[in-house]
């Protein structure tokens, strides 16, 4: 079976981890458009090459970020979402939003 | 009639045809009124309903490999219309209606054959979403009904009914639920539209797309350039890249969807069977090969390999359906690159660029639309961009103002 680097658990099988889709950035939705966010819900990279993915290791909960050629299939680097994302994100609703 | 056989047999007139079905590949002219990309079934079916109901000949369909070898070669041929909603509903039909009349229209045997499609319920809520389903098809004229245990054992008296902890609960018949030759299919088509003036260039794969302005006006292919006034792209898995060479996106993932083939055994299976709890669903072809399908690969990929993994959990549920099977081989397996949207509804009419349609989106369940696909994308061409009704709800910009056309349920794993 094909194995996949966790960068928690280390080397385990391909069927441990779930797919999450792209990491793509996110527009801020408090100031953004319908039509930005809109886009944002539903569009990724749609080309041939690799790509930076979300993955879950599903036995302990952990998600991830995975490099992955989307054509070969290999994954050419993992490793956790702190290298890319250093603050929260707030979702509370604003007080202007309607 | 045997008689007349007879005579013919006889004859030296025997009347097979001496002429090539498919007329051989032409040079490439400069320009086209249309030209299609992909020679798939809904290429192909777009050009004949253009050539025959338009008038419009001066069409060259491109494609990079050959005539019906992308999906349209891979599909595991499943044709119904009980969607769940009424969009889905009212198009998937009318492409039933088509496929009914399909080989007389061709004068030629796509080998269609209506034995109905049972998908099975092994929850609560599966049953409930059955009698939704059962309702929205009855009324638009499907024939389609909630079954028992009972009901379900007399159809198919070789179903396990309690397989894998997952007793059946229900059923949902779907008697229009059919099952025709893919290939065929596509040569039907690629056969009157080319004996209509289209021109099919197979091997000639489009590199990018030629604009002025916003407008397009022509392709680049590995054969040279030609100019045209129209473009349509069918391409299927290559659809979300295609588009880029146009300059807009497609809200599309490309995932690999698997199936196989067993070696042929005596008929014992007349109904189409699909589990959505088992992600599995089994048919008998009339050559009396089994066809198991299931679920797509838990990743994208823009690749055709296929994994010992989704086979052995396919083949697994699949004997959970049918134990005998356990004793069958294995004749072929293989895989197809699906471009998957998020509402499990296709996209369909026209793009950002003028004069460039798109039938895209397709994902695990375009096979059984396609005769409807040739259908609206010639009228949509031939108009000059007027939307048809019955392909309005399936427009790309439904993603911009989040109007999906949810057919999720309805569409995993039952292609
Ligand atoms: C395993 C599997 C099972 C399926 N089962 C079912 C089913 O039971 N029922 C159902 O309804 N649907 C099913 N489907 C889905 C169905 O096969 C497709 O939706 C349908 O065949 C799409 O038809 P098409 O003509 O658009 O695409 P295709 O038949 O894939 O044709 C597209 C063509 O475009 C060509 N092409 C791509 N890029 C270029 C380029 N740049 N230039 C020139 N040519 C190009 C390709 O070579 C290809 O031949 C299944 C799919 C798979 C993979």
């Amino acid at each position: 079976m094909k194995r996949m680097q966790c960068p928690l658990n280390g080397l385990r099988n391909i069927s441990e981890f779930v797919y999450g889709g792209q990491v793509t950035t996110m527009p801020n939705p408090a100031t953004c458009t319908d039509k930005q966010w809109a886009h944002y819900v539903f569009y990724e990279d749609n080309d041939i090459g690799v790509m930076r993915e979300w993955w879950l290791h599903a036995p302990s909960g952990y998600w991830f970020i995975a490099e992955r050629h989307n054509a070969s299939d290999e994954i050419v680097r993992t490793y956790d979402a702190s290298e890319c994302f250093s603050s929260r994100v707030d979702f509370s609703a604003s007080e202007t939003a309607s | 009639m045997p008689f007349a056989l007879l005579k013919f047999g006889l004859n030296d007139d025997y009347p097979y045809e001496r002429e090539p079905d498919i007329p051989a590949p032409r040079d490439l002219k400069s320009h086209y009124d249309v030209v299609i990309i992909g020679g798939g079934g809904h290429g192909v079916a777009t050009a004949y309903y253009l050539a025959k109901y338009h008038g419009v000949t001066n069409v060259a369909i491109l494609e990079k490999a050959y005539l019906g070898g992308g999906n349209t070669a891979r599909n595991t041929a499943v044709i119904r219309s009980n969607y769940l909603t009424p969009e889905g509903v009212k198009f998937y039909s009318a492409s039933v209606k088509r496929y009914e009349q399909l080989s007389n229209e061709f004068d030629f045997n796509i080998m269609y054959s209506q034995r109905g499609q049972l998908t099975l319920a092994h929850t609560d809520a599966t049953v409930r979403a059955f009698r939704q389903r059962a309702e929205v098809n009855k009324h638009f004229g499907g024939r389609t009904e909630l079954i028992d245990r009972q009901a379900i054992a007399e159809l198919v008296p070789t179903l396990n009914l309690d397989p894998a902890d997952l007793p059946v609960l229900a059923g949902l018949w779907h008697r229009d639920g059919a099952t025709a030759r893919h290939d065929a299919v596509a040569w039907g088509y690629a056969k009157g539209a080319t004996q209509r003036g289209v021109e099919l260039h197979q091997l000639t794969e489009v590199t990018d797309i030629l604009k002025e302005g916003n407008k397009v006006t022509g392709v680049v292919t590995n054969r040279g350039r030609i100019q045209c006034n129209s473009v349509v792209q069918a391409v299927a898995g290559h659809s979300a890249l295609l588009a880029r060479k146009a300059g807009f996106e497609l809200p599309l993932v490309a995932y690999p969807l698997q199936a196989m083939v067993t070696q042929p055994v005596k008929p014992f299976l007349n109904p189409l069977v699909s589990s959505s709890a088992l992600h599995c669903y089994v048919q008998q072809t009339s050559r009396g090969e089994i066809v198991i399908g299931g679920g797509s690969d838990p990743y994208p990929l823009y690749s055709s390999r296929s994994s010992l993994e989704l086979k052995e959990s396919l083949i697994a549920h699949a004997i959970e359906m049918f134990p005998f099977m356990s004793e069958m081989r294995l004749l072929r397996q293989w895989a197809g690159i699906t471009d998957m949207t998020t509402d499990y509804s296709p996209i369909m009419g026209l793009s950002p660029v003028e004069n460039y349609y798109i039938d895209a989106g397709w994902g695990t369940w375009g096979f059984k639309a396609t005769p409807i696909c040739g259908w609206t994308m010639a009228e949509l061409v031939a108009s000059g961009g007027r939307v048809p009704e019955l392909i309005q709800p399936f427009a790309l910009e439904r993603f911009s103002h989040f109007r999906q056309v949810n057919e999720m349920g309805a569409t995993a794993a039952s292609h």
